[in-house]
């Protein structure tokens, strides 16, 4: 059977040992807090900073390095916004849903968004290429709507323009390889 | 002599033609009177004053003149320029209803520069208290003071200290909470952006006080400038000796660590933090006990704001009695806020305590943007309530703004103008609320759902009267049986939204109409023929293609497509979209 959890999907081998050598360090390292629980914030921070999410194997060194259940350490890292169970995507989609750009249409944007990458709002595409998510605002209402990818922000959009945004990241990864 | 500068600057707009006018006069005026060399005129943009007419500045003496009109520009120049007198009647002064206590260090120094805290008088009360002062005598001060908590609750500072100092315990902790969830606030982000060294000597004294040897500092993940720069200043407090053992000499020795938040506002409720740093998921528990009695890892803890703490150092050198004549009378000293909302100058402003609403919204803040007229205020972010209009001249404290319904909260205040809609505020924080419920405890999780689920009903013109005494009898539920802050005061702006504003709800109810149109589903927009020119500009707009007609037959809209946007009633030339 296979015994993988749903909740955090696998790592690739090499990335997953090397990080998780880095965290044994770090644990290592870190000075202790009063006791072995006070270290959990800290030492999540660090997964998230290392991995860019909470994998399952990091949950389990944690829980055996500071004597934790993993099941509490499932808890926090469901219970803070900030930490992530999720690996982020390459590429992160932002949509930005403040009052102007929804005014101008930026729903459409979102929805044509999902359209073409086949995936919902808060996820990533299988290939680990696209996430897609929302923001309140970017600041820049006055070029609205915009959508912002990674750092880059695209103004003044209209749904249509979305297939060709989309495969110039693609075309990025590409040359990348 | 000295060169003399002139700065010019109309303040009232940016038409250049005035600046240019006046840039004339002074230049011929100068030519003419060979004083060419003594004095140069530029042109500046911006300084720092609005709505004054023309204004100067002269530089060394810093002379400020300002409403200025062409016949003044000789008399400037012959008195000011050449007579080195100052004319009284042109002279602008100063009048400022902002105090700066907290944020006196704010933009003056350099953050990262420990040499320039000392030089701004840094450290001095600290090492007050360490050589001259037994912890009875900062208490008591603190006593005299009158410093109250400013984290929102406004809890006395000093009975806080003493409880933790009279706990006969080997180990105590100092936590400073800078765990600044509110929407809308960032006082304690410039604070410790800012000014990092004040919180780090407020924290010392205070854990000399109790008679703590260990502090944490709760920060935000979210500000990572201001982690950087908190970290940067312990690093350079242990170095020069102001940290760790037996500081300044003295036989007392404490240390200072940072924790950071993971983006859970409930952890800015203290027993919450406290669980968060234990390494738990931040959920509050019951209290008493408190953490002055048991705190972390069952230690007697204090728990202060970033701003309560920034307060101590000048409180301590300037003694207790300065600080106390400052304010009303059960609430002392200065208070940042964070002036955002419908003004036309937003930003944080520091005031002394009993400064009423409308100076702060006025003469501070400008006044309403696009001449608008003020509808109310709110202040407290999402534990907090709206104050009405005609409350503005209430002086700003703790026991007034309680009495109104609303709370000091940590100093949030956003102006709302008559186009916004109550019933969508108190959705919009009822929603923030909701999501960052923590889920513990049934009325906080269960009743912030309801309430949020009833709001949407009324907004969407499926509200009943009976509604309205549904969410009233919820509301006071969460506030009497919530376990924590959050869940107790999630239903305040609620409350006092319909305290004030019952006849606003009454319409979405029974007329089925938003007043200041900005529930959609309540709002139609239509063309009226007559005033149609049939440009056909708000056709070429529509996002949703609800608009149908031709430039020949004219245009109608679509109430089924229409997703009510509400660009089409904003690039009408002709008025001929109404709203309704």
């Amino acid at each position: 059977m296979n015994n993988t959890c749903t909740c955090a999907p696998e790592l690739k081998e090499k990335e997953k040992q090397d990080g998780i050598k880095e965290l044994k360090e770090f644990i290592k390292e870190h000075k202790l807090l009063h006791d072995k629980q006070g270290a959990l914030m800290t030492v999540l921070h660090k997964v998230q900073e290392i991995f860019g999410y909470i994998p399952r194997e990091a949950m389990d060194v944690v829980s055996e390095s500071l004597g934790v259940p993993t099941a509490h350490i499932y808890g926090m890292a469901t219970f803070y916004n900030f930490f992530s169970l999720k690996p982020k995507a390459k590429y992160q989609i932002s949509v930005c849903k403040g009052t102007a750009c929804y005014v101008a249409g930026g729903a459409r944007l979102l929805e044509r968004v999902e359209e073409e990458l086949k995936i919902k709002l808060g996820d990533v595409t299988p290939d680990g290429l696209f996430g897609l998510s929302i923001t309140r605002c970017l600041g820049c209402c006055g070029l609205s709507p915009v959508i912002q990818v990674n750092e880059e922000v695209f103004v003044r959009l209209v749904p249509e323009k979305i297939p060709a945004i989309l495969e110039k990241f693609r075309k990025q990864e590409k040359k990348t390889k | 002599m000295q060169k003399k500068i002139i700065y010019l600057k109309d303040t009232d707009s940016t038409q250049q033609d005035r600046v240019n006018d006046f840039y004339t006069l002074f230049s011929n005026e100068l030519r003419d009177t060979n004083l060419i060399e003594q004095a140069s005129v530029v042109r500046i943009a911006d300084m720092g004053l609005y709505e004054k007419g023309v204004a100067v500045k002269i530089l060394p003496e810093n002379i400020v003149y300002t409403g200025l009109k062409n016949t003044d520009v000789k008399k400037i120049i012959e008195e000011t320029i050449k007579g080195n007198k100052v004319i009284k009647e042109s002279l602008y002064e100063k009048k400022s209803k902002q105090m700066r206590a907290v944020l006196k260090n704010c933009g003056y120094i350099d953050p990262e520069s420990l040499e320039d805290y000392l030089a701004a008088g840094g450290y001095k009360a600290l090492a007050k208290v360490l050589l001259e002062m037994k912890p009875e005598q900062v208490v008591e001060e603190l006593k005299k003071s009158g410093l109250r908590g400013r984290g929102g609750a406004g809890y006395p500072t000093w009975m806080k200290w003493n409880f933790a100092r009279g706990m006969n315990s080997p180990e105590k902790y100092v936590i400073c909470n800078g765990d600044e969830g509110d929407p809308g606030a960032y006082m304690d982000r410039s604070v410790l952006e800012g000014d990092p060294h004040s919180v780090l000597e407020g924290m010392i004294i205070a854990g000399y006080t109790i008679g703590s040897s260990k502090g944490y500092f709760y920060i935000r993940a979210e500000y990572p400038l201001a982690v950087e720069r908190v970290q940067k200043a312990i690093d350079q407090a242990v170095e020069a000796g102001l940290l760790g053992n037996n500081i300044l000499g003295s036989n007392y020795s404490f240390e200072l660590e940072i924790r950071l938040g993971a983006g859970a506002f409930v952890c800015g409720e203290e027993t919450a933090l406290i669980a968060s740093i234990e390494g738990k998921r931040g959920t509050p528990h019951p209290r008493p006990p408190y953490p002055s009695v048991k705190g972390l890892w069952e230690k007697p803890t204090i728990i202060n704001n970033v701003e309560t703490l920034a307060n101590i150092p000048q409180l301590i050198f300037g003694g207790g009695a300065k600080f106390a004549s400052i304010g009303t009378e059960k609430s002392k000293g200065t208070k940042v806020f964070a002036l955002t909302g419908k003004v036309k100058n937003s930003g944080l402003v520091e005031v002394p305590m009993g400064i009423t609403i409308r100076e702060i919204i006025f003469d501070i803040g400008g006044g309403i943007l696009n001449n608008r007229s003020i509808k109310a205020v709110q202040t407290g972010g999402p534990s907090g309530g709206v104050i009405p209009q005609e409350f503005l001249d209430t002086p700003v404290d703790y026991e007034n703004l309680g009495k109104l319904g609303s709370i000091m909260g940590s100093g949030g205040m956003i102006a709302i103008d008559e186009t916004d809609c109550l019933v969508d505020l108190a959705k919009f924080y009822l929603k923030f609320c909701v999501d960052e419920s923590c889920g513990k405890c049934a009325p906080c999780r269960l009743g912030g759902y309801q309430l949020l689920h009833l709001l949407e009903k009324i907004s969407e013109g499926k509200g009943e009267m009976e509604d309205l005494d549904k969410l009233k009898k919820i509301s006071y539920a969460m506030q009497k049986a919530s376990l924590c802050g959050l869940g107790q005061s999630a239903s305040n702006p609620v409350f006092s939204t319909i305290r004030y504003f019952e006849e606003e709800y009454k319409k979405h109810i029974i007329e089925k109409k938003c007043p200041a149109g900005k529930c959609k589903a309540l709002i139609y927009f239509k063309i009226l023929p007559p005033k149609c020119k049939k440009c056909g500009l708000c056709f070429k707009n529509c996002p949703s293609a609800a608009i149908l007609g031709s430039r020949e037959a004219g245009y109608v809209i679509d109430p089924i497509k229409c997703v009510k946007c509400g660009l089409c009633f904003d690039v009408c030339k002709f008025k001929a979209v109404t709203k309704e």
